[in-house]
């Protein structure tokens, strides 16, 4: 059993909160820098030539990369021989993002009830996403998520029938539908399998990995690039304003399921794709 | 980083023969005063409108950006200021256009209920690079917030511009990017 007060998770946080807005992966970085060679449109080029020097100087500046700083998603896989200390774990997160979201001069986009819509001020509450995991440690990540990519994404329970091919139509359409609405180039969080609300949480994590790596089972893999060829075929480009770079890459996760069910949802994730994690 | 291809110099707020020169896939880049508005400030104005009530910033000739800018740093006029999603201000641009609003800058495409109004009053959408805040922030020289302060991001603000850069995504006559641009490159299967 180790003793862990709460306050550790409050910094880490603060500090991620910033950071994640600030400073884009290296593997996007990368990705949207290769990404220019591939692009033939002229306007594609151009938003792309953007995009890349504003995430310099979001850098150079400690800045945010976009004024949407978002909806601040922690995930946290808790050591089962970990006993918490020194406050309300909940409470703890929504302070690390009070003072991350203060400090770091970050925009407060959270209403607090959906229909009365009046701002909490703080960009609290954070969405806490918890599983308790074998060990002593804490592993902790931070992925703020814009509004505008995440209103283009969908959960949708086809039939068994529908099949691999229901699957990956239901990908291609769902990310042509969106457009330029998400901030292409987009990454693609698919979940499939699990029950309804089971396939948007693994399409969620899905996009907390990095570029370059796939499901490890080669099935799915093969399924991931063939879905981010087909995607980058639709013509929507850079913005949506036509070009062949839409998405750097697509991200399946699986979990099994019901007899009678093949839930699909895919979580679409903007150019600024952010997310830090810390073993704490 | 950006590429400078032939860019059109325009002054805001535009005048009738400024809105007509531009056609769709022009780069623009867009020097003097502009309105920020989003979804609640939207909803606000046309309620007024709906009221017959006076609006709390004018509408002739003027342009509106979808956004909601980040906390300003220590010395900066404005924090980052990337566009928000236009589509969401679909059921309101059109009561904008027709009290005389010429311009909107945001991201996506927006409705067929707003490009029959643009067409008919004469208005133009232009795109903004969504997520370059940073990048944008540095063209915005001065900002003040002018109305609904209680909003916070999403209070109206009068900015003044210099370059400001943008494409017309969907113009006067109809013309539509996100139709066009994603035909050329579209590659059938």
């Amino acid at each position: 059993m180790r003793e862990f007060d709460v306050k550790k998770i409050t910094e880490a946080v603060k500090r991620l909160s910033m950071e994640t807005n600030y400073f884009l992966g290296e593997d996007m970085v990368k990705a949207l820098k290769a990404s220019l060679d591939k692009e033939e449109s002229p306007v594609g080029k151009s938003v792309l030539g953007q995009i890349i020097e504003n995430q310099e100087i979001a850098r150079t500046e400690q800045m945010a990369i976009c004024q949407d700083t978002g909806f601040t998603v922690v995930f946290i896989d808790l050591g089962q021989d970990v006993h918490l200390t020194g406050g309300d774990l909940t409470e703890a997160v929504n302070e690390g993002v009070r003072q991350g979201y203060q400090e770091g001069y970050l925009r407060k986009s959270i209403v607090k009830d959906p229909l009365h819509r009046v701002n909490t001020g703080d960009n609290t509450p954070a969405v806490i996403h918890l599983r308790i995991v074998p060990g002593e440690k804490v592993h902790l990540t931070v992925a703020p998520k814009g509004g505008g990519s995440e209103n283009m994404s969908e959960v949708q329970m086809l039939k068994p029938a529908d099949g691999p091919e229901g699957v990956k139509n239901f990908v291609i359409d769902r990310v042509r539908r969106s457009g330029g609405n998400p901030c292409p180039p987009i990454v693609v969080g698919v979940g499939i399998g699990g029950t309804y609300e089971t396939a948007a949480l693994i399409a969620k994590r899905a996009l907390l990995r990095e570029l370059g790596q796939f499901n490890p089972d080669p099935y799915y893999a093969e399924m991931e690039k063939e879905l981010l060829r087909a995607i980058n075929r639709l013509g929507i480009g850079p913005m949506g304003l036509g070009g062949r770079v839409t998405a750097l890459g697509v991200f399946i996760e699986t979990y099994p399921c019901h007899i009678a069910s093949l839930p699909i949802a895919v979580n679409i994730q903007c150019h600024a794709a952010r997310h830090k994690s810390v073993v704490i | 980083m950006v590429m400078h291809m032939h860019e059109k110099k325009i002054i805001a707020p535009l005048t009738d023969d400024v809105v007509k020169t531009l056609r769709v896939g022009d780069n623009v880049l867009i020097t003097g005063t502009i309105y920020t508005a989003r979804d609640a400030a939207h909803k606000r104005l046309v309620d007024l409108l709906n009221a017959g009530k006076a609006l709390p910033i004018p509408l002739k000739g003027q342009v509106i950006y979808y956004v909601g800018p980040a906390p300003a740093h220590p010395g900066k006029p404005i924090g980052p200021a990337g566009p928000t999603t236009s589509y969401r201000m679909n059921p309101y641009a059109p009561y904008l256009i027709e009290q005389g609003l010429k311009g909107m800058i945001g991201k996506g495409e927006m409705g067929e209920n707003v490009a029959e109004a643009m067409k008919k009053h004469g208005a133009v959408y232009f795109a903004a690079t969504g997520g370059a805040a940073a990048l944008i922030a540095r063209s915005i020289k001065h900002a003040e917030i002018v109305a609904y302060e209680d909003l916070g991001a999403e209070a109206i603000r009068k900015l003044e511009v210099e370059n400001f850069p943008v494409v017309v995504a969907q113009d006067c006559y109809g013309g539509n990017i996100y139709k066009e641009g994603v035909a050329k490159y579209h590659i059938a299967s």
